[in-house]
């Protein structure tokens, strides 16, 4: 993050993301929250990073909706707040989402929600969370740089205490994950302090009384479209030419659009739109009315295409629409792409013949690179003793975090992915209908976030699956935020640590061990004995991210011990490098070989050489 | 309110930089560095990054474009005028982005990280001579070097490797950046207890023949 990320002038490069947080810091936000997931994380961390110099309130609550429902709380008291959260994040809320709606807020209260369009970080669907500013009946703002994360937040802010309701603004990763120049201006200090006043009216969703809101919400509606007609956030660019073909674009697309028009050349008119929901119709009505053909170009479904299907019917019916047609359902867009289908559009012609260039690449010869586990990775250690505990027949239900990565070969130990905490409550479902056995594998952040209710489930509905908790002290994969299982919170403040087994215990699991994952021998043993109770059974699988090891050994200069293989000894069986899958393990001449380089030291494969040919580097 | 200038620019004149890596190489930390240096020479930048999920071990693709206006932050197809790469497979990944006409230049490290579909699958790691000759299509000109064996001969670690690769791209005029700019970077994004050290390695990729 700048250094300067505080100061009230000047400017500074900043992620989207960051661009965000500066924007609620502008809007004089008092109490934000979060839980992390890419590519929303960023947001939050921002926060982490400023909130106590800014002086305003900070956390990284135990789940989405929780975190939803606590800055709903801040918001009608009286203090402007913002959640964030990735688009699953928003499925967890949707729940108190809806209702957050129809209550209502006295202060600002600002909902970010991060879609990944071509799933780069998504491991469970390639939904578009645009369909969530229709179902709520609320405004919905997308940005398409920097720059405009930072303005499009101040307004949702002053929407939102205009209109008394929240106000939600969607970022996709090309928005979220992108750098730029940001002019900063004057950070209002915020309320953190307000007042929970008892309303007979507002926030108390009951019938009859729902329905009144719902009717108001619609009735919002018609003043919200008033507001999206005279907005500068839908713009027309390149306005006055007498060019018969127009282009509609939002957010990342709006750049590939701009891109294509000067590669090839062109002036087209242009309607960016910055208020997606609920749309201009008139705007766009006279935007289309002297067009003969019209470009929608969007990502992920034809949410605007339709739209503008249906306008079209009564502004210009004969005009030719063209959006996905040429355009992919499926994943992001890019220059390409939007390139290709304009060229196709207007009969021009570009000096870049893509398509060689695209056939020339495609010869080429380029073997793969998955995503893996880190070298050294306690989960590593983990699922190789689980594949060597279980038997062939035995399911694997995977979870969320970095342990998804299990999914690829040598590991394979994830054998269906769902959503958080869904590892436990599917086992339950397979173990009640079948003869085999399940271990169910989940974080320590995600059991927090979702798995107790899973645990429940299996403790009181009785089945006897096992669960494995991966305690790596850290939610990793989103860049190593804490979780209640670590004793600080999103401040930095120390607070108590919530102990997993003992949760566990509490729960009514009898068996229940903490186990170090890299003591491979225990780690078997006790899961063959476990699989084989009549009961549930949980397993703590305790070991620190080893990226945090190697960190702290760095900082304090101290030096991780490193494996190497004895050349003399090493039978090239290959069992380290074909059943561990470590990036530091590769093939040397006619012997295996560790990337010194790379070894963090974990000492597995030390442990299950069948001819002792690893050992410490003296 | 939204961003000002929107105006049809002249993208072909500004400078796409794409560099590329593993999760964990520095692929993000050059890519800032250039950022800063080209904020500085007050040019409008944009850089492109992926977290999360495809930063565990998988390719990082990082791209960083910066000129008079800059809207998207993607490099196009073949339309690299640089590309960095910290490992010799993922500069052949990136041939995508470069193209004879566009006369681009591509520099790698050789310091092989071996995917598990090489161990696993028993795909073969090309060669930097085959490297050297696929990138021919793709590029005026690919460059390999030795840089992270000597960046760990003087610091005992290969951490530096992108710094020393940044200072030979400055050094042979890649960039249209001055090397004054890019030193002023490295000073905005490397914490300060480590910034003599990527100077010196700097120096050492500047100077390098």
């Amino acid at each position: 993050m700048a250094g300067n990320f505080l100061a009230d002038k000047g400017k500074a490069i900043l992620l989207g993301n960051e661009a965000i947080a500066r924007g609620a810091l502008e809007s004089g936000i008092g109490f934000a929250s979060t839980y992390p997931g890419t590519p929303s994380s960023e947001i939050g961390d921002t926060f982490a990073a400023v909130a106590k110099d800014a002086g305003i309130y900070f956390e990284y609550s135990v789940n989405e909706k929780v975190a939803l429902e606590a800055a709903a709380g801040a918001g009608m008291s009286g203090v402007r707040s913002m959640v964030s959260f990735k688009q699953f994040g928003l499925n967890v809320a949707s729940d108190s989402f809806f209702p957050a709606v129809y209550a209502g807020t006295k202060a600002g209260f600002v909902i970010v929600v991060a879609d990944d369009p071509n799933c780069w970080s998504s491991g469970q669907s390639e939904q578009d969370g645009r369909y969530y500013s229709r179902m709520g009946h609320i405004p919905m703002l997308e940005p398409s740089n920097p720059q405009e994360c930072k303005e499009f937040t101040k307004l949702a802010f002053s929407l939102s205490e205009k209109f008394k309701m929240p106000v939600l603004i969607r970022l996709t990763t090309r928005v979220s994950h992108t750098k730029g120049i940001v002019r900063f201006e004057k950070i209002v200090k915020g309320k953190t302090k307000g007042k929970f006043d008892k309303n007979a009216y507002r926030f108390r969703n009951f019938p009859p009384y729902l329905m009144d809101v719902h009717k108001e919400l619609h009735e919002n509606l018609e003043k919200l479209k008033a507001i999206s007609e005279k907005t500068e956030l839908n713009l027309i660019l390149n306005r006055g030419g007498k060019s018969e073909i127009g282009i509609i674009t939002f957010g990342a697309s709006f750049n590939y659009v701009m891109d294509s028009l000067d590669i090839l050349n062109l002036k087209l008119p242009v309607l960016k739109l910055g208020m997606t929901y609920p749309l201009p119709e008139k705007k766009i009505k006279d935007f289309i009315k002297d067009l003969k053909t019209v470009f929608v170009v969007e990502e992920l479904e034809a949410l605007i295409e339709e739209k503008v299907r249906e306008l079209a019917k009564d502004a210009n019916p004969q005009i030719k629409i063209n959006g996905k047609d040429l355009l992919p359902v499926v994943g992001e867009l890019n220059v390409e792409k939007v390139l290709t289908a304009l060229m196709k559009i207007t009969g021009e012609k570009n000096k870049i013949d893509l398509k060689k260039h695209l056939n020339l690449f495609k010869k080429l010869k380029i073997p793969v690179r998955k995503p893996m586990l880190c070298p050294g990775c306690p989960h590593r250690a983990t699922f190789y003793a689980a594949k060597v505990a279980a038997g062939h027949d035995t399911v694997f239900g995977g979870d969320v975090g970095c342990y998804i990565l299990g999914v690829f070969p040598p590991l394979d130990t994830q054998d269906f992915v769902f959503s958080m905490g869904a590892s436990e409550g599917i086992v339950h479902g397979i173990m009640k209908v079948t003869d085999q056995k399940a271990i169910a594998f989940l974080g320590d952040s995600t059991f927090f976030h979702a798995g107790l209710p899973g645990l429940v489930n299996i403790v009181y509905n009785k089945s006897n699956p096992l669960v494995i908790l991966l305690d790596n002290r850290i939610t990793a994969m989103t860049g190593h935020q804490p979780n209640p299982g670590m004793g600080k919170t999103g401040m930095g403040d120390e607070t108590k640590p919530i102990s997993i087994e003992d949760a566990a215990k509490g729960l009514g699991v009898r068996n229940v061990k903490v186990i170090n994952p890299y003591n491979i021998r225990e780690m078997i043993e006790n899961i063959k004995e476990f699989l084989n109770k009549p009961e549930a059974s949980v397993i703590v699988a305790r070991a620190e991210c080893r990226l945090l090891t190697i960190r702290k050994a760095r900082k304090e200069g101290r030096k991780l011990p490193v494996f190497e293989i004895d050349p003399k000894k090493c039978k090239n069986c290959e069992t380290c490098l074909i059943q561990l899958g470590c990036p530091a393990i590769t093939r040397g001449k006619g012997v295996c070989r560790i990337e010194k380089d790379l070894c963090n030291g974990c000492s597995v494969c030390f442990q299950i050489c069948p001819n002792q040919a690893i050992h410490v580097v003296k | 309110m939204p961003e000002p200038g929107y105006t049809c620019g002249e993208m072909m004149k500004d400078f796409n930089l794409v560099v590329v890596g593993i999760g964990g190489q520095g692929v993000l930390t050059l890519a800032n560095i250039v950022a800063e240096a080209a904020m500085k020479e007050g040019m409008d930048m944009k850089t492109s990054e992926l977290h999360g999920l495809s930063q565990r071990g998988g390719p990082i693709p990082c791209h960083v474009r910066f000129g008079k206006k800059i809207y998207s932050s993607l490099v196009m197809a073949g339309q690299a005028d640089l590309v960095i790469s910290l490992e010799p497979l993922e500069a052949l990944r990136a041939a995508y982005y470069g193209s004879k006409e566009k006369r681009t230049v591509f520099v790698f490290d050789t310091w092989r990280i071996i995917p598990s579909s090489i161990l696993t699958q028993k795909e073969t790691y090309p060669s930097i001579k085959e490297i050297k000759s696929s990138l021919k299509k793709f590029s005026s000109r690919a460059v390999a070097l030795d840089a992270s064996d000597l960046v760990k001969k003087n610091t005992e670690s290969v951490v530096s490797t992108n710094v020393y690769l940044l200072g030979y791209c400055v050094g042979k005029k890649f960039f249209r950046l001055k090397k004054s700019s890019i030193v002023e970077g490295i000073k905005k994004v490397i914490p300060e207890k480590y910034f003599e050290m990527n100077k010196k390695i700097f120096e050492l990729g500047f100077g390098r023949r």
